[in-house]
C-alpha cells in the first residue's frame, strides 16, 4: 500500500435526533483514531464505511477505488468491501470453534495481503483457545478472537469500534499490550473509535475529532491534542503526546533518562533499549508552572518551556499550551494562578512534571 | 396385523414426508416475517396461523373443493398427472402442508427474530453474502427453532384427523391413516384393535415430545 493511499469518505445521514454529516480523508497507514463523546456519530461512521447504513448517502473512495457513490447510484454491499470490522461485543458465531470463527473470514477472501493465521494468531495469543467454543471463552479473550477474525479477512484497513469498551479495565489492561503489539507488527491500516482518551494517546497516530455528527479537528496525535479546538475535551484525561528516545537507564535508582527534542525526563523503571523511539504522554493535570526553577522539589522533571497560547477551556482551570523546545504540551493551572502569576504568552516558566507515561513504537 | 401396523407406517410416512415440506416451505416464510417491516406483514401472519384456529372441517372443505378434479389446483392436476388429487396420498400431503404450516413458521420465526441483526452484520464484514450468511450463520444458530418446528410439525401431521376425512377418505394403503383407522375401529366397536393404535400413537407422540424437549434442554447449556 503506498504511504499516500487515503480513505476518502463524505457521508450524510439524517436521523429524528441527529445528523451525520463527514467530509474527511483518512490516512491509510498506522491507526486512525476517531474520537469524540458518546452520540457523537463515531460509530454511525464507521458503519456508513462498512455499508452498514442503508439510508446514509455519499461519497466513499479507497485508494483510488470507488466502493460508493450515492449520486451515480453505485455501492458495493458490505461483503464485497474489503474491510476487517471489530464491533463492541465481540460477536462471535457461537455454533463454531474459535479456529473455525477466525478462518470464517479468511475462507471467503481468499486473495491474501500476507497476515497468515499462524502470525495472527501468535500476535493474539490465541494458541491455547483454538478449540474452544466461543461460549466458554472470557470476555478479554472473545474480543481477542474477534480481532483476530477481522484482521485474517485480507482487509485493505480494519474498522474497530470501542472494542474495549464492553470490558472492565482489568480485562482491557489485558487486550492493550496486544492491539500495541498490532500496531507495531502489521501493516494494516486501522481506523479506531474511541471515547477514551488514554486509548488513544496510546495506540493512535492521527486522530480525528468528530462532535455532533461533524468532524472538529484533524490531523496528526500530537498537533490535534494541543489544539485549542479540542485540547479539552478529554476532561480529567486530557493531555499531550511528544515523541522521544531511551537514553541512560541508571539501575541504582531504576530510573530512565528519556531525551525528546526540549529536554529530557527522567521516569521509573526501565523505559526501553538505549535509543529507542517512544511515545511519551503527558497528563495537562500532572503539569504545573512555576516563575523560578524549583528547588528542593520531590518532583524530578522540570523543564524551561515558553507558553505558547492560553487561556482555553474550562471554568475553574484553564489550559496553558507550552513550548518545550519544538514540543508542545498542555498544562492544566487554575484561573487563580493565572491572575497571581500574572501569566501570559509568551513567558518563560519552568514545567514541573509530575508523571508521564511511556510506550515503546519501535 | 397389516390392520394395526399399515395405518402407523402411513402415518409417519405422511407426517415425514410434510415435515420435510414444511421446514423447506417455511425457512423463507419465516425468515421474511422475522425480517420484514411490511404493511402485508399482519395479513401474512394472519393467513399463516388461520389453520391454528379454523375447524378441520371448514379447512378439509375448502381444500376438497379447490383439490377436487373440478377445483382449480385438482383440475389442473388431473391433466397433468391424469389421476385426482383427492383420496390420494399426494393430496393429503398438500393438505397436510396446510394444515401444520404454523406450527412449523412460529417456531422458525420466533428463531430468526432472538438471533437479532448482529451476527449476520459480522458476517457480511467478513465476506460472506446475504444467502451465504443465512446459510452459514443464521440457520446454525436456529437450529433449536428448526427442531421445533421438525417435532410439532411431525406431531401436528400425525394427530391429524378432519382434514384426512374430508381430503383424504379412508383408502387402505393409500389415505388410512391411524386417527382414521381407530374412529373406524371404534365405530365398528372393535374396541381392542382401537385401544392398540392408539397406545401406540400416544407412545410416538410421548417421544417425540420428550425427544424435543430434551435435546432443548442439553443446548441450552
Amino acid at each position: 500500500m503506498s504511504p499516500g493511499a487515503t480513505i476518502q469518505l463524505r457521508y450524510k445521514l439524517q436521523r429524528e435526533n441527529f445528523a451525520l454529516d463527514i467530509d474527511t480523508e483518512l490516512p491509510m497507514h498506522g491507526i486512525t483514531a476517531v474520537f469524540g463523546p458518546s452520540g457523537a456519530g463515531k460509530t454511525t461512521l464507521l458503519r456508513c464505511i462498512a455499508g452498514l447504513e442503508d439510508a446514509a448517502t455519499g461519497h466513499l473512495v479507497v485508494a483510488g477505488d470507488t466502493w460508493e457513490d450515492s449520486s451515480a447510484g453505485a455501492s458495493r454491499s458490505v461483503h464485497e468491501r474489503n474491510i476487517g470490522y471489530v464491533f463492541q461485543e465481540p460477536r462471535l458465531f457461537d455454533h463454531l470453534s474459535v479456529r473455525a470463527n477466525i478462518e470464517y473470514g479468511q475462507r471467503r477472501r481468499n486473495h491474501s495481503n500476507g497476515t497468515g493465521i499462524d502470525q495472527v494468531i501468535a500476535l493474539l495469543g490465541l494458541q491455547q483457545l483454538l478449540a474452544r467454543s466461543p461460549s466458554e471463552l472470557s470476555g478479554g479473550e472473545a474480543q481477542r478472537v474477534a480481532i483476530a477474525r477481522a484482521l485474517l479477512c485480507s482487509p485493505r484497513f480494519v474498522l474497530m469500534d470501542e472494542p474495549l469498551a464492553s470490558l472492565d479495565q482489568g480485562r482491557r489492561d489485558e487486550i492493550l499490550p496486544f492491539l500495541d503489539r498490532l500496531h507495531v507488527e502489521s501493516r494494516v491500516p486501522i481506523i479506531y473509535v474511541s471515547h477514551n482518551i488514554d486509548e488513544v494517546c496510546r495506540l493512535c497516530d492521527q486522530l480525528v475529532v468528530i462532535d455532533a455528527g461533524r468532524v472538529v479537528a484533524e490531523g496528526e496525535l500530537q498537533d490535534v491534542l494541543v489544539s485549542t479546538a479540542v485540547a479539552g475535551l478529554g476532561g480529567d484525561q486530557a493531555g499531550s503526546v511528544i515523541q522521544g528516545r531511551a537514553d541512560s537507564y541508571d539501575a541504582e535508582d531504576d530510573l530512565t533518562r528519556l531525551t525528546f527534542s526540549g529536554g529530557s525526563f527522567w521516569v521509573p523503571g526501565k523505559a526501553g533499549a538505549s535509543g529507542a523511539a517512544l511515545r511519551i504522554r503527558i497528563r495537562a493535570n500532572d503539569v504545573s508552572l512555576c516563575r523560578v526553577k524549583p528547588e528542593q522539589s520531590t518532583i524530578l522533571n522540570v523543564v524551561p518551556a515558553v507558553i505558547d497560547k492560553m487561556p482555553f477551556a474550562d471554568s475553574a482551570s484553564v489550559l496553558v499550551r507550552l513550548l518545550l523546545g519544538s514540543e508542545r504540551i498542555v498544562a492544566r493551572v487554575t484561573q487563580r494562578s493565572v491572575r497571581e502569576l500574572d501569566l501570559k504568552p509568551g513567558d518563560e516558566v519552568f514545567a514541573q512534571i509530575k508523571s508521564v507515561t511511556v510506550r515503546a513504537t519501535s | 396385523m397389516d390392520l394395526l401396523w399399515q395405518p402407523l407406517l402411513l402415518s409417519i410416512q405422511l407426517a415425514g414426508v410434510t415435515t420435510i415440506i414444511l421446514v423447506v416451505v417455511a425457512t423463507p416464510i419465516a425468515w421474511w416475517l422475522s425480517q420484514a417491516d411490511s404493511s402485508w406483514k399482519p395479513l401474512v401472519q394472519t393467513t399463516v396461523a388461520l389453520p391454528i384456529v379454523l375447524p378441520p372441517t371448514v379447512l378439509g372443505f375448502y381444500l376438497l373443493v379447490v383439490l377436487g378434479p373440478a377445483g382449480a389446483l385438482g383440475g389442473w392436476w388431473v391433466k397433468l398427472t391424469g389421476s385426482a388429487l383427492t383420496f390420494s396420498f399426494t393430496g393429503l400431503v398438500i393438505a397436510s402442508c396446510i394444515y401444520s404450516l404454523p406450527f412449523a413458521v412460529q417456531p422458525l420465526t420466533a428463531a430468526f427474530e432472538s438471533l437479532g441483526k448482529q451476527k449476520l452484520e459480522a458476517a457480511w464484514t467478513l465476506g460472506a453474502s446475504r444467502m451465504d450468511a443465512f446459510f452459514s450463520v443464521a440457520v446454525p444458530l436456529s437450529i433449536r427453532g428448526y427442531l421445533g418446528a421438525v417435532v410439532l410439525s411431525f406431531a401436528h401431521t400425525l394427530g391429524e384427523f378432519g382434514v384426512v376425512l374430508m381430503v383424504g377418505g379412508n383408502i387402505p394403503g393409500e389415505t388410512r391413516v391411524v386417527s382414521i383407522a381407530i374412529y373406524d375401529q371404534v365405530e365398528s366397536l372393535n374396541y381392542a384393535a382401537a385401544h392398540q393404535l392408539s397406545a401406540l400413537l400416544l407412545v410416538v407422540a410421548f417421544i417425540a415430545l420428550f425427544a424435543m424437549f430434551f435435546v432443548n434442554r442439553r443446548w441450552q447449556r
